[in-house]
C-alpha cells in the first residue's frame, strides 16, 4: 500500500504559510539582475556550501529530487516524477522525470541519485550536510568509513530509486529537498576533485557561467531546463566584495539590483523613511529565533525558578525597538511562520517585580553573578547591554563576554563554561520548515553534548522520546496529531525554561525598480536573499 | 655588499621562520575548533571527530607545525578548510590586485606628502603651512572607513566621476589609492616639511644664497634632494603599513586583493588561508625594508652597508 508524500507534510507546512504564493507562470523571460556581496562566495558544491550567501545561488545552480513550491515552504516534486511511500513510512520510492539532463548535457538517472546521496554522506567529503540523512538505513556504517556505500539506496532501474529508512521520520521528503541532496554528475565531481565547488555542473534553473574571485560571479539561464518558462532572467550577476553601505550606494544609482546583505542597519530608517525606496522593500516572516541560553548544568540556572524569574526580567520589546523594530519579540523557541508555533500562549511576561520575587523564593534575595557570552559584531554588543540592564534590574550581574562568532560556539559547546549565550548572529534559522528542526541538536539531549550546539545543556529525556514519537508520525491522518504534538512538546520545554526567547527576525528585501516579481519571492522562506529563478526583469516585460 | 645581501636574507628568512611559528601556536591556542566550523550544527561528534582526524587537529602541535613547514618547504601551502581550494592558487588570484593597489598608493602619498611638506616648509608659520598641516594632522587620524565611504558618496554617487567600487580599469584605482594613500601622505607631509626646515637652515644652502642662485634652483636641485633621503628609507616600511590598511580599504572599495581573502579566513578559523596570507604579507615586509635597506646607501653615500 502507498501513498503519494504531498498529502502529509506538506499540508503541515501548508498550515503556516497561508496559501500558495501567487508567482505569475507567464512573466517575461529576459534581461539581467546584479545582486551585491560583501563576502565572496566560499563554493558552489552542493554537498559542503551551507551558509546563507551560498544557499539560494546552489539552490538555483542545483536541484534534488524535492523541492519547493517558489515563496512557500511547500514541497514539491522536483527531478523526481513521483514519490511513493510504503505503508509503514519505511520505503520511500522516487520515479525520475524523463529527458531531464545536467549542465553537461547528459541525462540524469537513478545512478547519479545514488552516487550523489553516498557523496554527501561518505566521511571522505567532509559534508556540513551528513548528519541530516542519519535515517537512511546503512547511514551509520557508512558515514563511519565502513562498507561500500549506503545500503538504504537501491536503483530499481534507470529512472526509479528506492530508498529504505531505519526509522520512520516525517522529515524525510524536507531532507530531499535540501541542497546537500542535491544530484550531481559523478563524472564532473571526479574531474573536478575537491575543485567542484568552483567548477559546479547541476541540472538547475541557471549554469555558472563564470567566476572572477573577490569579484564576481556570473549564472546564464540553462536552457534546457525542464520547467518549461523558468528561470526569468537570462542572468544573474553576483557582484563580490561590497561592503553594505556601498551596495546600497549602488543600487541608489541603479548599478545593483539586490543587495544581497539586506539593508545596512545604520541606513535602514534612512530607507524606510524615504518613499520611493520604502515602497520597494518587502517585508516578510524567517524561520529564525534569537534566544538566550541559560545552561541548566550551572549553578544558578540548575534551579528552574531562577531560569523563570531571568525569562520575565528581559524587556523584549525595548530589545525590538533597539533593531528598529526589525523583529517581533518571541516568547517559544519556534517562530510564528513555522507549523506548531502556538498563537495563543503568553510566555513569560515581562514582570521584573514578579522575577525579584521569585529570585528571592528561589533562594537568591541578593541576586548573583553571572557571565553572558555574545558574538562581537553589532548589534549583538548592544543587545547584550541591554539585557545586561534588565538583570541589574533584578539584582543579577551579568559580565558581557563579547568575542569571536567561533569562540562563543566554542564556549557554548562545553558543559561548565558559558551561563548565558545571547544567540544573535548565530541565531537558529530552521534548515527546513518543520518544527523538529528547531529541537534535535539545540534542545534535544543529542545536542547536549562537549561541541554540541544545545548550549543550555538541556536534556529531559521525556520530551526526547515523545519528539522520536512525533517524527515517527507519518501515517496520512496524522499530521495534524503531529503538529499539535511539536506544540505541546515546545510548551512542556517552556515549563522548564532553558532559553529567553527573545526575538523572531523579520526580513526586509529591498530591491531596485529593475526587478519584479511577487513579493513573496522576494522573502521566499528557503530562497534567501530571494528567489533568482522565478523574478524577472521589468525591461523584460 | 654581496656578503651584506647575503647574510640579510638570511636574516630574513629567520624572521619569516618566526612568524610562522608565533602565528601557528597562536592559532592552535585560539579555543575555537575548526573542525566543528566545517561540520556545521548538524553534526554529531562522530563526524567532528572524523574531521579533526581527517585534518590531522588531533595530533601534537609540533607534529602539525613540523608538517606544514614540510610542506611549505615543497612550496604547497595547503588547501582551504572552507573553498577546498589550493591556498597558492587562492593567493595568486588575489595578490596582484593587491600590490597594484599598494603601487597605486605609495606613488599617491608622495605625490600628495611631498608637495604638502615642500610647500608647508617653504611658507613656514604662515596661514598655508597652518592649513595644510591641520590637513596632515586630518588624514592622519580620520579613520580609513570614513575616508573611503565620503570618497565614494561625493566623487562617485554625487559627482560621478569614478565608480561606486570595483576593480578593472585605470578609473578604479584612483579613489583606493587616495584612501590608502592618505595616511601616509599625511606622515610624509610632516616628515618632508621638517626636514626640509632642518636643510634648509644648513650652511650650504645659506652659501648658495649668498652666490646668488635662483631659489627655484635652490630648492629643486640642493634642498629637495637633502630632504628627500630620510624618507626613501621609509617606503619599506610603509608596506606594513600597507598591509594592515588593505583589509579596511579592499572591503569598502569591493577590491578582490589579501586583505578581503584575510578578512573572511578569519572570520571563519580557515587556518591554512591566514597562514598563507600572514606569510605572503610577511614576505612584501621583510623584502620591502630589505630593499629600502639596500637602496639606502645607493641613494645617501654617507650610509654604508656593514
Amino acid at each position: 500500500m502507498t501513498r503519494t508524500l504531498l498529502t502529509g507534510i506538506a499540508t503541515l507546512a501548508l498550515t503556516a504559510t497561508g496559501a500558495l504564493a501567487q508567482v505569475d507562470e507567464n512573466a517575461p523571460q529576459g534581461g539581467e539582475m546584479v545582486v551585491t556581496y560583501q563576502d565572496d562566495v566560499a563554493t558552489l558544491d552542493p554537498a559542503i556550501g551551507y551558509d546563507w550567501q551560498n544557499w539560494s545561488m546552489i539552490k538555483s545552480l542545483f536541484d534534488g529530487l524535492m523541492g519547493y513550491e517558489p515563496g512557500t515552504t511547500t514541497l514539491r516534486n522536483e527531478l523526481a516524477e513521483s514519490h511513493e511511500i510504503s505503508g509503514d513510512g519505511l520505503t520511500h520510492t522516487f520515479a525520475l522525470k524523463d529527458g531531464i539532463t545536467f549542465h553537461n548535457g547528459r541525462e540524469i538517472t537513478a545512478e547519479d541519485v545514488k552516487y550523489s546521496l553516498e557523496r554527501v554522506t561518505n566521511p571522505e567529503t567532509r559534508s556540513p550536510g551528513a548528519g541530516f540523512f542519519s535515517m537512511i538505513e546503512g547511514f551509520d556504517s557508512w558515514n563511519a568509513g565502513e562498507g561500500e556505500g549506503l545500503s538504504g539506496v537501491t536503483v530499481i532501474d534507470d529512472k526509479t530509486v528506492e530508498i529504505t529508512l531505519s526509522r520512520p521520520d516525517a522529515t524525510f521528503g524536507h531532507v530531499m529537498a535540501l541542497n546537500f541532496a542535491s544530484v550531481v554528475p559523478q563524472e564532473a565531481v571526479e574531474a573536478s576533485g575537491e575543485d567542484f565547488g568552483r567548477e559546479p555542473v547541476g541540472s538547475g534553473a541557471f549554469r555558472l557561467a563564470e567566476w572572477t574571485p573577490g569579484q564576481q560571479l556570473v549564472f546564464e539561464r540553462f536552457e534546457d531546463y525542464h520547467r518549461e518558462g523558468v528561470p526569468k532572467l537570462d542572468q544573474v550577476t553576483f557582484s563580490i566584495g561590497l561592503e553594505p553601505t556601498v551596495a546600497l550606494l549602488r543600487l541608489q544609482s541603479g548599478e545593483a539590483d539586490v543587495p544581497g546583505d539586506g539593508i545596512p542597519p545604520a541606513q535602514f530608517l534612512q530607507v524606510m523613511n524615504d518613499p520611493a525606496q520604502a515602497e520597494r522593500v518587502v517585508e516578510g516572516g524567517q524561520l529564525q529565533t534569537g534566544y538566550i541560553t541559560l545552561n541548566t548544568q550551572m549553578a544558578p540556572f540548575d534551579n528552574v525558578d531562577v531560569r523563570k524569574a531571568v525569562n520575565m526580567a528581559i524587556n523584549k520589546d525595548r530589545i525590538t525597538q533597539m533593531i528598529n523594530n526589525r523583529a517581533v519579540p518571541a516568547n517559544q523557541p519556534l517562530p510564528p511562520t513555522m507549523p506548531g508555533y502556538a498563537e495563543d500562549y503568553e510566555g513569560y511576561a515581562y514582570d521584573p517585580e514578579a522575577a525579584i520575587q521569585m529570585l528571592a523564593d528561589a533562594g537568591f534575595p541578593d541576586g548573583f553573578t553571572t557571565e553572558l557570552y555574545v558574538m562581537n559584531v553589532d548589534p549583538n554588543p548592544r543587545i547584550a547591554q541591554a539585557i545586561q540592564q534588565d538583570l541589574a534590574e533584578i539584582g543579577v550581574t551579568a559580565e558581557i563576554r563579547s568575542l569571536a562568532q567561533a569562540n562563543v560556539i566554542a564556549a557554548g559547546g562545553e558543559a561548565d563554561q558559558a551561563p548565558m549565550i545571547w544567540s544573535g548572529g548565530m541565531a537558529w534559522i530552521a534548515d527546513f520548515p518543520d518544527p523538529s528542526n528547531f529541537y534535535g541538536p539545540i534542545l534535544g539531549c543529542a545536542g547536549a553534548v562537549p561541541g554540541g550546539w544545545n548550549w543550555a545543556w538541556y536534556c529531559n529525556e521525556e520530551i526526547d522520546a515523545r519528539a522520536a514519537e512525533a517524527d515517527a508520525m507519518t501515517g496520512e491522518g496524522q499530521q495534524g496529531g503531529r503538529e499539535d504534538a511539536w506544540r505541546q512538546i515546545y510548551l512542556d520545554i517552556m515549563e522548564d525554561a532553558p532559553w529567553v526567547p527573545v526575538f523572531n527576525e523579520q526580513r526586509f528585501t529591498l530591491h531596485s525598480e529593475g526587478v519584479a516579481g511577487d513579493d513573496t519571492l522576494f522573502v521566499d522562506p528557503v530562497h534567501i536573499p530571494v528567489n533568482y529563478d522565478y523574478i524577472y526583469a521589468t525591461e523584460a516585460e | 655588499m654581496g656578503a651584506y645581501i647575503l647574510r640579510r636574507l638570511l636574516e630574513s628568512a629567520l624572521i619569516l621562520l618566526g612568524i610562522t611559528l608565533v602565528t601557528f601556536v597562536l592559532l592552535y591556542l585560539v579555543p575555537a575548533d575548526p573542525a566543528r566550523q566545517i561540520a556545521g550544527r548538524s553534526a554529531t561528534a562522530e563526524t567532528v571527530a572524523n574531521i579533526r582526524d581527517q585534518l590531522g587537529l588531533n595530533d601534537p602541535l609540533f607534529v602539525q607545525y613540523g608538517r606544514y613547514l614540510w610542506n611549505l618547504a615543497q612550496g604547497d601551502m595547503g588547501r582551504s578548510y572552507l573553498q577546498r581550494a589550493e591556498v597558492a592558487d587562492l593567493i595568486a588570484a588575489r595578490l596582484p590586485a593587491s600590490l597594484l593597489l599598494m603601487l597605486s598608493a605609495i606613488v599617491t602619498e608622495l605625490i600628495i606628502g611631498l608637495t604638502i611638506g615642500v610647500v608647508a616648509a617653504l611658507r613656514r608659520n604662515r596661514p598655508m603651512d597652518h592649513s595644510l598641516m591641520i590637513f596632515s594632522f586630518v588624514s592622519i587620524s580620520a579613520p580609513q572607513f570614513v575616508i573611503g565611504i565620503l570618497l565614494l558618496y561625493v566623487f562617485a554617487v554625487k559627482l560621478a566621476w569614478f565608480p561606486i567600487g570595483g576593480y578593472g580599469t585605470a578609473a578604479h584605482f584612483v579613489l583606493p589609492s587616495l584612501t590608502l594613500g592618505l595616511l601616509g601622505a599625511g606622515w610624509y607631509s610632516r616628515m618632508m616639511r621638517s626636514s626640509m626646515i632642518d636643510v634648509l637652515s644648513q650652511d650650504f644652502v645659506r652659501t648658495a644664497r649668498a652666490k646668488g642662485l635662483a631659489k627655484v634652483r635652490i630648492v629643486t636641485r640642493h634642498v629637495i634632494p637633502n630632504a628627500i633621503l630620510p624618507i626613501i628609507a621609509m617606503i619599506g616600511i610603509d608596506i606594513g603599513l600597507f598591509m594592515s590598511g588593505i583589509v579596511v580599504v579592499e572591503s569598502v572599495f569591493g577590491w578582490p586583493g589579501i586583505g578581503q581573502l584575510a578578512w573572511q579566513a578569519i572570520q571563519r578559523i580557515d587556518i591554512p588561508v591566514i597562514m598563507g596570507v600572514t606569510m605572503v604579507s610577511a614576505a612584501a615586509i621583510v623584502i620591502g625594508n630589505l630593499l629600502a635597506d639596500l637602496a639606502a646607501p645607493l641613494i645617501d653615500p654617507r650610509i654604508k652597508t656593514k
